[in-house]
């Protein structure tokens, strides 16, 4: 049922960078048995979302409790109101309103999270702005129970130092002793995240969930069709592109990928860059009406083709991962 | 309307309408595994439509057809994806289908039930479930707070000093060694007349509720901090019971203490249990791995914390309300005896659902 491998992995000698994406990226096995992968939420944006999170529920405190207290003192302030002469009902005014505020700070400090984490989204109104979203660690079902408790957890991991800090600035207690035990709590609760390789803090630990980056991806149009790509033909200059299977060997599927990319961002200056880089490699002299005439079409006629032998190769079971590996 | 004024109009449109998007024929691919692609687009849309729908929480507004059709789509979408892995090399089509693989199988294996049904299943037998799956661990946490009883009379009665340490009181509570039996009695009795009984089970309530879940989530330093705050909350029981006694009027103030008590110290039990719980699976995970046997742990005592916040919150009106308003000792017990029996019932005798 779980399966969790670290991919990304790159052998030594390699110039290809290792990203920080590459490094949180997870793979889970799914029941259909596809492995989906994962990227684990970055700190930063967790921390982020949380930020985000408790602002909003300090406003909603605020703005209930400046509501709660226009409300009280609108009635008090009435002439003939229910506080005014000798056996007035204003007590249970008084203590409705007391009720309410009680129970909706109960609410927001407890239901918060769960509330939002149990939608369909599995996000809270923070995560969702930090695009993260909260999944179950080993690919099955996110449960209730998970919520309900990598929440429970939160209020050790957060409140209970700042209610300590609060008990002994009432009592006047002893205010360092109070800030040096606080802070020694935050740091071991913080601590957890900053040393496990998915970033759990106890609450996911206790609930068997992470916390994910949420997909995004949308659609994007075919990078190659039409007449160029079929025929290789620059509808600018008419010069028509036609690579042989050496120079298509020069290059493997992680080029490919920057390549695609370089073409999706269509800046001149970067295919006439790539342009001449592939032509140095393959060793075609760019004539003087040649293809830099029209370096967009050189470029999507050698990737297309590049491409097209590439996912032959896959058709038949030879992969090239990029130019150093053999000639796939 | 003038040219830039209309071009401004279409910018504006063009942020909320969706912008068409030319359809490719599958003729005009250039690619094998484009024409793979634009063969099932068609499918891939509707399930971003669907999913997107579905994540913004508009389940009314899809139709049955599209409800039908998630589990199938994505079934189709994800044989999409393990097809295009292998025959394609376009990063942006399998990034998208990662993606949309992704988004519909947090719908399909997300939170199926929602707040109510898990409600509706929890109430049906899976709250008594979750307790009795704690068998050792209500053991030991119902042994410490007998104990942790124990420990507070014995202390207070070889050193009546100890009680202020053990019953941190204010210095208007008349509840201290030495008092007169009616000073005590009077604390007992004869508040019916009082108001504000509604603010003070409320204010009960969410004190109440903070410790059991401080006392749960403690148990995460393998159980240690639950059971020390279940002695420390046990022993000022047990220092209160020493006082009444010295007065004669133990049966008075188990009476008084029992009509909410029942409640309130079955769910304290419970939630250090839950603690106990948790702990004892990390400390000894048996056959699991730590943070599989973390996790099972964790989801069995979230629900008993669930059940735990609802009992305090029986607990605090009949606190709040039934023992100020009933003065007679005997009706107090009955009330106290009546809820235990209940809460044992159900929890442990009513069995129903799904097999252990």
């Amino acid at each position: 049922m779980k399966a969790l491998s670290r991919k990304g992995a790159v052998k030594p000698g390699r110039p290809r960078p290792l990203l920080d994406s590459d490094r949180r990226r997870r793979s889970v096995t799914t029941p259909e048995g596809i492995a989906l992968g994962f990227t684990v939420a970055s700190r930063a944006s967790r921390a982020g979302a949380l930020i985000i999170d408790l602002g909003v529920i300090f406003t909603l405190m605020l703005v209930t409790t400046l509501v709660l207290a226009y409300l009280l003192f609108g009635v008090i302030g009435r002439p003939g109101s229910v506080f005014d002469g000798p056996g007035a009902k204003g007590s249970s005014v008084l203590q409705f309103l007391g009720v309410a505020w009680i129970i909706a700070m109960f609410l927001f400090r407890n239901a918060y999270f769960m509330w939002f984490e149990l939608r369909p989204r599995g996000a809270t109104p923070g995560k969702r702005l930090a695009g993260i979203r909260v999944a179950a660690r080993d690919g099955g079902q996110l449960t209730a129970d998970a919520v309900i408790a990598r929440n429970l957890l939160r209020d050790i991991e957060l409140f209970l130092p700042v209610m300590f800090y609060a008990q002994a600035s009432a009592e006047g207690g002893d205010m360092g002793a109070a800030t040096i035990a606080g802070l020694a709590w935050m740091t071991t609760f913080l601590a957890i995240p900053l040393i496990n390789r998915d970033h759990l803090r106890a609450g996911d630990i206790v609930a068997g969930s992470w916390v994910v980056e949420a997909p995004r991806a949308k659609l994007t149009a075919l990078l190659v069709s039409g007449e160029t790509a079929r025929e290789g033909r620059s509808t600018v200059t008419g010069a028509r592109f036609r690579f042989d299977e050496a120079e298509l060997g020069a290059y493997g599927e992680y080029e490919l990928q920057v390549l695609e990319r370089v073409l999706r961002d269509d800046r001149d200056e970067n295919l006439a860059e790539v342009a001449r880089t592939i032509c140095a490699k393959i060793g075609w002299q760019p004539g003087p009406q040649g293809f830099l005439g029209d370096d967009r079409a050189f470029l999507t006629a050698y990737y297309t083709q590049l491409r097209a032998r590439l996912e032959q190769g896959m058709r038949f079971g030879q992969r090239k991962a990029d130019k150093f590996a053999g000639t796939g | 309307m003038s040219a830039p004024l209309t071009t401004l109009a279409d910018t504006v449109g063009g942020w909320f309408a969706k912008t068409p998007e030319p359809v490719l024929a599958v003729e005009q691919a250039a690619l094998r595994s484009d024409r793979f692609r634009l063969e099932r687009e068609a499918d891939w849309k509707r399930l971003e439509a669907i999913v997107s729908r579905m994540e913004a929480g508009r389940l009314s507004r899809i139709s049955d057809e599209d409800i039908l059709a998630l589990p199938v789509l994505y079934r189709t979408v994800a044989s999409s994806l393990s097809i295009a892995r292998e025959t394609s090399l376009d990063a942006g089509t399998l990034a998208y289908l990662e993606g949309l693989t992704q988004r519909a199988w947090f719908l399909v294996y997300g939170p199926r039930v929602g707040l109510g049904g898990w409600l509706r299943r929890f109430f049906g037998g899976g709250w008594g479930r979750a307790v009795r799956g704690m068998g050792l661990d209500l053991a030991i946490a119902l042994a410490v707070m007998v104990a942790g009883a124990i420990v507070g009379w014995l202390l207070v009665a070889s050193d009546p000093g100890w009680y202020s340490a053990l019953v941190p009181g204010d210095g208007g509570d008349p509840r201290v060694p030495g008092a007169s039996r009616a000073a005590l009695r009077a604390t007992l009795y004869g508040s019916q007349g009082e108001d504000g009984l509604g603010l003070f089970a409320a204010a009960l309530f969410n004190n109440n509720a903070q410790v059991s879940i401080l006392a749960f989530a403690l148990g995460f330093a393998f159980a240690v901090p639950s059971l020390l705050l279940l002695v420390h909350n046990m022993g000022g029981l047990g220092a209160m019971l020493w006082l009444f006694h010295g007065a004669g009027l133990l049966p008075d103030f188990a009476a008084w203490l029992m009509v909410h008590g029942t409640t309130e110290l079955f769910a304290i039990l419970l939630a250090g249990a839950a603690g106990v719980h948790i702990g004892r699976s990390m400390a000894f995970p048996g056959e699991l791995a730590v943070l599989d046997a973390a996790a099972q742990a964790g989801r069995r005592a979230a629900q008993v914390m669930v059940g735990v916040v609802l009992m305090l919150i029986v607990a605090a009106l009949l606190e709040g309300f039934a023992r100020q308003l009933i003065d007679d000792a005997l009706a107090r017990a009955a009330i106290g005896l009546f809820m235990l029996v209940f809460w044992i019932g159900y929890l442990f005798a009513w069995r129903r659902g799904a097999p252990e």
